[in-house]
C-alpha cells in the first residue's frame, strides 16, 4: 500500500502535442481515485506515465516515498488492468494470473496458492485451465483483475477496464470492482470516460480536461460545486440545463432572467453566492439540474415569481419519473468546453434553449402544452461566461 | 459446389441483377469461376497430373519395359517390380551413396537451415516491430531489400568467403574481416547460406506478423516484469506460432529441393550430398541407371509431399501474412 504523488507533471510528445499539462495529484493510501474526462483529455497519458509505459517530460512521480520517474515499470510496485484485457491468449487462465509471480521467481507451490486465492475471490475456480479464447468478456476481466490482485502490488492501474463489456454487465462489474478495492485496500488510480463510472466508483474524482486538471473532489462535491462550466456540463446525467440569462437588481431582490421571463433568487441562492453582486447588469451562465425543476401543478405554494414557462417537445416516463423535455426562448450556452463535455449534444439552439426536467410521474403534463416549471432556485449555479468559472465567493 | 446466390436471404434476381452492375472485379471473376463446372477443374486437374502419374507408374516397371514401351502401355500388360526402389534406396550402382542415406543427409541440411533462420528471424522481427531504436526503419528495408539480390549472384563472393575469408590489407598491415574458415565442402556452408538468403523474407514476414499482435499484451508483460528476452520467449514465439510454421514449411520445402547451392559449397562431397545431388548423379555417371531415375524422384518427393498434405493449412496462411489479420 502506498500513496502516490504526482507533482507538475507534463507530457510533451516528439512532435510537439502537448498531452499532459503541469499535473499535480495526490492519491491517499487506499484511496479510489477515478480520472475522469472526455477522449483525448490526457487521462490515459496520465495513467501511463504513472505505469512508466510513457516517459515523463518534467515533473516528479512518486509512489510510496520513492521517486519513481525513472524506474522501470516492473519496479514500480504496480499492477495494470487494461481495456483490452491484454490477456496471454495462449496461456490458462492460471498461468495468466501467475505470470508475474513465475518471472518473480517466486516457488511454485506458492504461485499455485496464490492464483487459487485469487481465483476464488473472483470466483474463477472453475475456469482456471481455460484459455481466454474460451471465456466471456465479463470472465475475462475477471481474470485481468486477477492478473493485478494475485501481485499484492501497492497500487492498481485501471484503464477503462469495463469498457468492453455490455451496459448490464458493466453495472455488475462497477461495484465487483469497487468492493474488491474496499477489501483489499490498495490505492487505486482508475481511468474511465464514464461520468456515472467515476461518481458511483471513487473515493475522490479528478475531471480533466485537455490534458489539465479541471477539479478534484468527493463525486457529491463535483455535482454539487462544480468549479466551472466544464464540470458541470460533464458531470450528471442528464447534463445540466445551461442558459445565458441577465442578472438584475429590482425592489432590492435579484432576478435572472431572459426574452421568456424573470426568475427571483431566493434568499438562499444569494447567501451562497455574495460574487454575483459584482455580475449586476451582466450576462451570465445559468445551471440547473433536471431534478431542480418541478411541476408548478406538483408544488403548491411555490412562490410564483420563481416560475419559467416552456414548451414540452417530449415526455419519457421512466416509471420512477418521468422525464420532460421543453424548449424554451432564450439563448443556450454552447460553448467549445460544454460541447465537449455533454455527450451527444444538440447543435440545435440559437435563439431557443432545451431544457430537461425530471417531473413526478404524476405529473399531467402532454406534449405541445406550455406549462410553468417551478424553479428550485437555491440550487441554481452561476459560471462567468469569460472565465467559464463557477461564481461563488 | 452450389453457388451462395442460391440462400434464402438473398433479395429478388431482380436486385440482385442491378447489383452486379456494381459490384467489384474481384466479386465478378469469383461469381465466374465458381459457375465453370467441376468436371471441368476436373479435367485441368487431369491433364497436369498426368506426367507425373506417368512417372510413377515407370517408377514400378522392369527397366527393359520401361526402355521399350511407354507408361500407358501398362495398362494391355501390366509387369510391376519394386526392384528400382530397392536398387535406389539400398544398393546404389558403382559405389555412389544410396539414397536411404541421402534421405539423412537432406534432414541433416534441410533442418538446421530451417530452425536458424527462423529463430534469427523471429529476433530480428521482434526488434523491428517493437524495440525501438535509431534507424531501425532504414535497417529494415535495407535488409528486406536483400531478397532482390540473386542467389547465383553471390554464390561464388561467399564461396570465397567461406573458404579463405576475407582479409583487408592497408598501409602495409592485414586484417582478418572474416577469418578462414575453411568450409569447403562442409554441411555448415551449405547451412550458412540457406540461412543467409532465408533471412531477408522470413524477417519480413515475421515481422507483419508480429508487429500486428496487440501491443496491450507486451505493455501487460512489461509491467509483469518481462525484459525484452522474456517477452520473446513467453509471448512472441508463442503466439507466432502460425507464422513461424508457414515460414518454416516455405523454408525446409525450398532447401529439401535446392540444388544449386548444395552442388556449390559440397564440392563434391560424396558422404554429405543429399537427394537433389544424388538424383543427378545417378544418370550422369551411368547411362545404365536412368531405369531408377522415377523411383528416386519420387523417394526424394515423398517429404515435401507429406510436409504439404499435413501443413497444408498454415501453408495457405502463410501466404496471406500480413495482408489479412488473425
Amino acid at each position: 500500500m502506498a500513496k502516490v504523488t504526482l507533482e507538475d507533471i507534463n507530457k510533451v510528445y516528439e512532435n510537439g502535442f502537448h498531452a499532459v499539462h503541469d499535473l499535480s495529484l495526490d492519491v491517499n493510501d487506499g484511496e479510489f481515485l477515478v480520472l475522469v474526462g472526455p477522449s483525448g483529455c490526457g487521462k490515459s497519458t496520465a495513467l501511463r506515465m504513472v505505469a512508466g509505459l510513457e516517459s515523463i517530460s518534467s515533473g516528479k512521480l512518486s509512489i510510496g516515498d520513492r521517486v519513481v520517474n525513472d524506474v522501470h515499470p516492473k519496479d514500480r510496485d504496480i499492477a495494470m488492468v487494461f481495456q483490452n484485457y491484454a490477456l496471454y491468449p495462449h496461456m490458462t487462465v492460471a498461468d495468466n494470473i501467475g505470470f508475474a509471480l513465475k518471472l518473480k521467481g517466486v516457488p511454485r507451490d506458492e504461485i499455485r496458492q496464490r492464483v487459487l486465492e485469487a481465483a476464488r475471490m473472483l470466483e474463477l475456480e472453475d475456469w482456471i485451465e481455460r484459455k481466454p479464447g474460451q471465456l466471456s468478456g465479463g470472465q475475462r476481466q475477471r481474470v485481468a483483475m486477477g492478473r493485478a490482485i494475485v501481485r499484492r502490488p501497492s497500487a492498481f492501474l485501471m484503464d477503462e477496464p469495463l469498457s468492453n463489456l455490455d451496459a448490464k454487465l458493466r453495472v455488475q462489474m462497477r461495484a465487483d470492482i469497487a468492493k474488491l478495492q474496499r477489501s483489499l485496500g490498495v490505492t487505486t488510480i482508475y481511468v474511465t470516460h464514464d461520468q456515472i463510472e467515476a461518481m458511483t466508483m471513487g473515493d475522490r474524482v479528478a475531471v480533466m480536461r485537455k490534458g489539465v486538471l479541471q477539479q478534484v473532489d468527493d463525486p457529491q462535491v463535483l455535482y454539487d460545486r462544480p468549479a466551472n462550466l466544464f464540470v458541470a456540463a460533464f458531470i450528471g446525467s442528464p447534463a445540466m440545463n445551461l442558459f445565458e440569462a441577465q442578472l438584475v437588481e429590482d425592489a432590492g431582490s435579484w432576478y435572472v432572467g431572459g426574452p421568456n421571463g424573470r426568475v427571483r433568487l431566493s434568499d438562499a441562492s444569494r447567501a451562497a453566492h455574495p460574487g454575483l453582486q459584482r455580475y449586476l447588469g451582466q450576462t451570465i451562465g445559468v445551471g440547473v439540474r433536471h431534478e431542480n425543476l418541478h411541476d408548478l401543478a406538483d408544488r403548491p405554494g411555490h412562490p410564483d415569481d420563481q416560475v419559467l414557462p416552456a414548451t414540452v417537445d417530449l415526455r419519457e416516463a421512466l416509471g420512477s419519473d418521468l422525464e420532460v423535455h421543453f424548449t424554451m426562448p432564450g439563448r443556450r450556452v454552447l460553448t467549445e468546453d460544454v460541447r465537449e463535455g455533454v455527450e451527444g449534444v444538440s447543435e440545435m439552439g440559437g435563439e431557443t434553449t432545451p431544457l430537461v426536467a425530471r417531473f413526478s410521474p404524476r405529473s399531467r403534463v402532454r406534449e405541445g402544452e406550455t406549462v410553468a416549471i417551478a424553479v428550485d432556485t437555491d440550487r441554481l449555479h452561476f459560471f462567468d461566461l469569460a472565465t467559464r468559472a463557477s461564481i461563488w465567493e | 459446389m452450389t453457388s451462395v446466390h442460391d440462400g434464402p436471404l438473398v433479395a429478388s434476381p431482380k436486385a440482385s441483377a442491378k447489383a452486379g452492375a456494381m459490384e467489384p472485379v474481384g466479386e465478378r471473376t469469383h461469381r465466374f469461376l465458381s459457375a465453370v463446372p467441376t468436371w471441368v477443374l476436373w479435367l485441368l486437374v487431369f491433364l497436369w497430373t498426368l506426367p507425373t502419374i506417368g512417372l510413377l507408374v515407370n517408377s514400378f516397371r522392369p527397366k527393359q519395359d520401361q526402355l521399350t514401351s511407354g507408361w500407358w502401355t501398362v495398362f494391355q500388360d501390366p509387369s510391376f517390380t519394386l526392384d528400382n526402389y530397392r536398387v535406389a534406396l539400398f544398393d546404389p550402382p558403382g559405389g555412389y551413396v544410396s539414397f536411404s542415406k541421402a534421405i539423412l543427409n537432406s534432414f541433416a541440411i534441410a533442418i538446421p537451415a530451417t530452425v536458424v533462420p527462423i529463430l534469427m528471424a523471429a529476433a530480428a522481427a521482434y526488434a523491428f516491430a517493437w524495440m525501438p531504436f535509431k534507424g531501425r526503419s532504414w535497417i529494415f528495408i535495407a535488409v528486406v531489400s536483400l531478397m532482390a539480390i540473386p542467389l547465383q549472384m553471390a554464390l561464388v563472393p561467399l564461396l570465397q568467403l567461406f573458404t579463405n575469408g576475407a582479409h583487408l590489407t592497408l598501409f602495409g598491415q592485414t586484417f582478418t574481416v572474416f577469418p578462414d574458415l575453411n568450409l569447403n565442402g562442409e554441411p555448415i556452408a551449405v547451412w550458412l547460406t540457406h540461412t543467409c538468403f532465408g533471412l531477408p523474407l522470413a524477417i519480413f514476414l515475421l515481422h507483419n506478423y508480429i508487429s500486428s499482435l496487440p501491443a496491450d499484451v507486451f505493455e501487460a508483460a512489461t509491467i509483469d516484469g518481462a525484459n525484452h528476452f522474456g517477452i520473446f520467449w513467453r509471448i512472441v514465439l508463442p503466439l507466432s506460432r502460425p507464422a513461424l510454421a508457414a515460414f518454416a514449411i516455405f523454408q525446409f520445402l525450398w532447401v529439401w529441393n535446392d540444388y544449386l547451392v548444395a552442388l556449390i559449397f559440397l564440392a563434391g562431397n560424396k558422404d554429405a550430398s543429399p537427394l537433389t545431388i544424388q538424383l543427378v548423379n545417378l544418370v550422369t555417371s551411368k547411362g545404365a541407371g536412368t531405369e531408377l531415375l522415377p523411383s528416386a524422384a519420387f523417394i526424394s518427393m515423398i517429404v515435401p509431399l507429406i510436409i504439404f498434405f499435413s501443413m497444408q493449412k498454415y501453408f495457405v496462411r502463410g501466404l496471406l501474412a500480413g495482408s489479412v489479420k488473425g
